[in-house]
């Protein structure tokens, strides 16, 4: 029955005074929308971005890290003088050693999703008299597949080609453009170790990277390890696949337990990456922020207007029973009622904007715009707003319950 | 009717203005109201009979002395309590009428009724009807306020003072604003409150008639009691 007459009365002002609704609420539905809209192109660039890496990197790797020679002498001594202090890096081998026990190791825990071995081979690309740096990642194209989505970046040929072939090899869009190759040309390669062999190219990809584009080729393990002159238990780096990325750090960690090899998680190879996401992330926020700060104003302004309007009517409201509470409630309401109005209206044209956008073709290899309907951006957006005007009724509304009615009588 | 029921009371009631010099607006005043009392406070000169009723209205809470409503001190209660006691036991009726002009004549009357949510919503209506009824009002009832005529607006406000069934109703120049005709209609309004209903009025005045033929006038002058004398009944105008 109380909360019924105050919202009656809040219900009243706020139909009598539509425009003034209607121009507090746009200042909100403009703060949401951009909000939801800028967060969600910077999340769906991230989410973007984070998908391009995913197809170089893995999840977790793990490899042989270069050691350092030590000193002899480990303590000083005044008696002593050391002559000769010239750390060096002592790795006779990059392989490691026992590769598929600690690969099968790896398979047994619950959360990785997939793992596999992988034998990189810097070489050189030759046509003719021209040579063109690259590297040779020696894999089962159809384990990497399934880690690095390779399929996806296939502009011609096919990856069973790869797997069936110990000579064929699949190389980046940039090598096949500088050295003229098409599908089922054949290529000399030459490793650093001298060997020279020559390969039939049964696919070209384009990852988006020029410099991956232009350097990085798929090869068998086989093929890989031939190339380096070693044999089939020559395996430089493991790559694992997790349940969940975010969570790596935490599994790479746990791994590293069972290996003294090097396990490494993603977010330590890209924290630069990381970095500058989070940067933008505190960027949009600050400035979704000031727009909401500007809409708050806007509510805060609107209800000072209708309450100064009103001395009257909150006086006799007092004289006949209402007290501060009730005040209080009636002004508090009517800025939620705008802004409930601006948020769903803003949740509603931030909607649009990300559909509109989401049409929008770029062009490969990024194609439509990256930018997705998420739950979380609209749940924020929508927080946000209501808090926002809570707090900008509040303040005038506890104004206005503090008016005095004997000061309104007395004029 | 019982006379000699006190429903409200002061002691040694004294009020001071600050602005522009220090002044003492009221100066030791102690009266009783009875029930069914049709009780008005006139002036002889100078200011103080308003700022006299709004301290028995409990929305100025200023003041020396103490203030008792049934018996009860209201002196030194807190906002919030004064404004639910208001909203039993006193009814206003001002020079203004001070309708909310979005809302009907019946929603204006219903609204302190609601606020006291004594009765449920079918029965204020019902109720805000009679009230409107013995106003004369009943066909204005779904008007807005805003459209009535000054004195129309003045009894919507009457009835509004009445929908809680108030004990106490206090008029503040209720006549002020309006010509002889309406303010003869509200007079005897108050007359038949007070002597059919049984409840008190207490208003403020500089009409020397509405003060002469209501039961008993306080002459306040230079914020003192200058007199109170009880009036001999009108019977001309008497209801």
């Amino acid at each position: 029955m109380k909360l019924a007459v105050n919202t009656e009365i809040a219900l009243t002002h706020i139909s009598t005074r539509k425009r003034q609704t209607l121009v507090a609420a746009m200042g909100v539905t403009i703060g949401i929308a951009l909000y939801i809209f800028s967060d969600s192109l910077i999340k769906g660039f991230a989410q973007y971005s984070r998908a391009e890496m995913f197809k170089t990197f893995p999840h977790i790797r793990v490899y042989k890290e270069d050691e350092i020679s030590q000193p002899l002498f480990t303590e000083a001594d005044t008696n002593t003088v050391v002559l000769i202090s010239n750390p060096k890096i002592t790795t006779l081998t990059k392989s490691i050693v026992n590769p598929y026990l600690l690969l099968d190791q790896l398979k047994q825990h619950s959360y990785i999703t997939s793992a596999a071995p992988q034998v990189n081979v810097d070489l050189f690309y030759n046509n003719g008299r021209s040579q063109l740096k690259g590297l040779g990642a020696g894999v089962n194209i159809l384990e990497a597949d399934a880690m690095f989505n390779i399929q996806s970046t296939m502009l011609a040929g096919n990856l069973q080609a790869l797997a069936s072939n110990l000579n064929a090899i699949i190389i980046g869009k940039g090598v096949a453009e500088k050295l003229n190759l098409g599908l089922d040309d054949n290529l000399s390669i030459t490793s650093a170790q001298g060997l020279q062999k020559v390969m039939k190219v049964v696919g070209i990809f384009s990852t988006g990277n020029k410099a991956t584009d232009e350097s990085k080729s798929y090869v068998n393990i086989a093929a890989a390890q031939q190339m380096l002159k070693v044999g089939p238990d020559y395996i430089t780096e493991l790559y694992a696949s997790v349940d969940d990325p975010d969570r790596s750090p935490e599994y790479a960690q746990k791994l590293q337990a069972i290996t003294s090899y090097k396990v490494e998680d993603w977010q330590t190879s890209n924290a630069d990456t990381l970095a500058s996401d989070r940067i933008r992330a505190v960027m949009n926020t600050s400035v979704a922020f000031a727009i909401m700060m500007v809409a708050a104003f806007g509510i805060y302004n609107i209800l000072n207007m209708t309450i100064t309007q009103k001395l009257n009517d909150i006086a006799i409201l007092k004289a006949t029973g209402f007290s501060g509470k009730d005040i209080v409630r009636i002004f508090v309401l009517e800025a939620l009622i705008m802004g409930v109005l601006g948020t769903i209206l803003g949740l509603v044209t931030g909607a649009v904007l990300i559909n509109i956008l989401s049409k929008v073709y770029v062009g490969p290899p990024i194609g439509y715009f990256p930018i997705y309907y998420r739950l979380d951006v609209f749940a924020v957006g929508a927080i946000f707003g209501m808090l926002t005007s809570l707090g900008a009724g509040y303040l005038p509304a506890r104004k206005a319950a503090k008016v005095d009615p004997v000061e309104i009588f007395r004029k | 009717m019982n006379r000699k029921e006190v429903i409200l009371s002061t002691q040694s009631l004294g009020k001071y203005f600050y602005e522009p010099i220090q002044f003492k607006v009221l100066d030791d005043i102690s009266f009783e109201a009875y029930h069914g009392e049709f009780f008005t406070l006139r002036r002889t000169g100078g200011s103080g009979k308003s700022t006299l009723l709004y301290c028995l209205s409990t929305m100025d809470t200023i003041y020396e002395g103490e203030l008792y409503i049934k018996g009860e001190k209201i002196t030194g209660k807190k906002t919030d309590e004064l404004a639910a006691l208001r909203g039993h036991n006193i009814g206003f009726v001002f020079q203004f009428h001070y309708l909310l002009p979005e809302f009907s004549c019946l929603k204006n009357v219903m609204i302190p009724a609601l606020k006291l949510g004594k009765y449920s919503h079918a029965e204020i209506e019902n109720r805000a009807y009679e009230k409107l009824e013995m106003l004369g009002l009943r066909d204005q009832a779904l008007k807005a306020a805003s459209k009535l005529s000054g004195g129309q607006q003045q009894r919507v406000s009457i009835a509004r003072a009445l929908i809680n069934d108030p004990s106490i109703i206090m008029g503040d120049e209720p006549t002020g604003n309006l010509d002889s005709k309406n303010s003869q209609i509200v007079f005897n309004i108050f007359k038949q409150l007070a002597e059919e209903f049984n409840q008190t009025v207490i208003a403020v005045t500089h009409d020397n008639d509405f003060a002469k033929n209501s039961h008993r006038t306080i002459e306040l002058a230079d914020g003192k009691i200058l007199s109170q004398n009880s009036n001999t009944p009108d019977p001309n105008i008497s209801s």
